[in-house]
């Protein structure tokens, strides 16, 4: 009984979490504080990011994915963006471009506000949800040139 | 484009898209089921009474006091016409006579109606185009202004010019609209597409002519 009470409750935070976004501090031209309490996985953060459907990343960005034959050049190369960048970065970077960059053409990951004519099957809800943000940050954290794993 | 796409258009033995123009041509001389009059016993010859006239649509509606784009006004003659069925957006009938009337204007250049009634509409599409939509948050413009020749993914992004609709589109398997296209592009960055025939069309149709002129009208063109 507990369990399942434990289990549900895990299950209403996941779904509130992709529904609304918009739960985060920024300081600076950060978000220091991780979106949820599972550290990130990085091989399901590579599966996002080459999803074309999901992370989407590969419409614009170029990156060390030899397998993907179509890659976008409208954005900077993901190679070396754990060096250019802190884990606190490249999350604020995800949930909202916007506040990088007033002028990104790159989609807010994780906030649903500000946004105009949104189909209503995406309505309200964002891009990843938090722990598909995480997983996409510890795989960033591993696109290192200077001598760092991959 | 690839260059056997570009050959595909130039040649009309290969060019799908003329299959649907000889469609329209027989459409524009027969008697339609309900009795009415054909569209060639009012206009004539297509050949001399149509050409040009694609080049400078969207125009100006006396009737409802606004832009009307060719496929509309296809739509309201046939209306006319007692006991005619009506020719929904994208069906086969309206499509190749588009395509037919668009052809009598192949080789114009575009030109858009100078009607200053005409203005704030067309203002009204400029603003829609360069407004970031979806929940992916991209403009037109975004894509088709600053970055066309740019590679999204596998596609090259086109300077997103109107004159070649309908056209032939291989990824269709068949003939289509421009608004076909433009809902495309919205669905894409997951923004709400008004239906066929929304006055937001027709005013993104009068934006995208008077950017694109004076390029030639190109109906019925081909596309990967
Ligand atoms: C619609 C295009 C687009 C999409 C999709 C997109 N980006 Fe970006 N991204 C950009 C552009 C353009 C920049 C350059 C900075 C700017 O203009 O805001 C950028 C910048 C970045 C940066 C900072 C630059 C660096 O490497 O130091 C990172 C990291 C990044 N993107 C990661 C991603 C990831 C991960 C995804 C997918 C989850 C993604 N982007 C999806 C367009 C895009
Ligand atoms: C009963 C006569 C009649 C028939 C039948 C008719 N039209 Fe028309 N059409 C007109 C008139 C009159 C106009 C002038 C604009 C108006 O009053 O709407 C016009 C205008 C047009 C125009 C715009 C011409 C321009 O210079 O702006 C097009 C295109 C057109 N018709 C196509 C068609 C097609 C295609 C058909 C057959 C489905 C058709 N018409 C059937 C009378 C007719
Ligand atoms: C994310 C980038 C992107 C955005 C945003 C976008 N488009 Fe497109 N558009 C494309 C691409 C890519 C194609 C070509 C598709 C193909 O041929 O595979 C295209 C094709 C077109 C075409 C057809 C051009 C031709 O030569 O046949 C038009 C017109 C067009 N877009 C207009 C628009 C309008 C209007 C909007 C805004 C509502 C828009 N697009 C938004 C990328 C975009």
């Amino acid at each position: 009984m507990a369990r399942a009470i434990l289990f549900l409750a895990t299950l209403v935070l996941a779904s509130s979490a992709h529904a609304d976004g918009g739960r985060y501090e920024v300081l600076g031209d950060e978000i220091p504080k991780p979106l949820t309490d599972q550290p990130g996985d990085p091989a399901r953060g590579r599966a996002i990011v080459v999803d074309r459907r999901k992370g989407l990343c590969l419409l614009c960005h170029s990156g060390p994915f030899p397998e993907e034959r179509f890659q976008g050049d409208l954005a900077p190369s993901l190679e070396g963006a754990g060096d250019r960048n802190t884990p606190g970065a490249l999350r604020l970077r995800l949930v909202d471009s916007r506040r990088v960059n007033t002028d990104t053409i790159m989609p807010p990951y994780f906030e649903t506000t500000g946004l105009h004519r949104v189909a209503p099957e995406f309505r309200d809800k964002t891009i990843l949800n938090a722990q598909e943000i995480e997983d996409v940050i510890a795989f960033l954290a591993t696109l290192k040139t200077t001598g760092g794993s991959r | 484009m690839s260059a056997s796409t570009q050959a595909m258009q130039r040649d009309d033995v290969q060019n799908p898209g003329m299959l649907a123009a000889g469609q329209g041509e027989a459409l524009w001389n027969a008697q339609p089921p309900g009795g009415g009059q054909s569209c060639a016993s009012c206009h004539g010859d297509a050949t001399a009474s149509m050409k040009g006239v694609a080049a400078r649509y969207p125009a100006f509606d006396e009737a409802t006091r606004r832009p009307i784009d060719l496929q509309d006004r296809i739509r309201a003659c046939n209306a006319r016409r007692p006991g005619a069925p009506d020719m929904p957006h994208e069906s086969e009938e309206l499509v190749a006579l588009s395509a037919y009337v668009g052809l009598q204007s192949r080789g114009t250049p575009t030109a858009p109606d100078p009607d200053p009634r005409l203005a704030p509409f067309r203002a009204r599409g400029q603003a829609l185009f360069e407004r970031p939509i979806g929940q992916l948050n991209l403009s037109c413009a975004a894509c088709h202004d600053a970055r066309a020749g740019g590679r999204l993914a596998g596609a090259l992004i086109p300077q997103g010019h109107p004159n070649g609709y309908p056209l032939y589109r291989l990824e269709w398997q068949g003939m289509g609209s421009l608004q076909r296209r433009l809902r495309n592009c919205m669905t894409g960055v997951r923004a709400e597409a008004p239906p066929f025939g929304a006055p937001d069309f027709v005013e993104l149709e009068l934006y995208l002519q008077s950017r694109a002129a004076p390029l030639a009208v190109e109906t019925p063109a081909v596309r990967p």
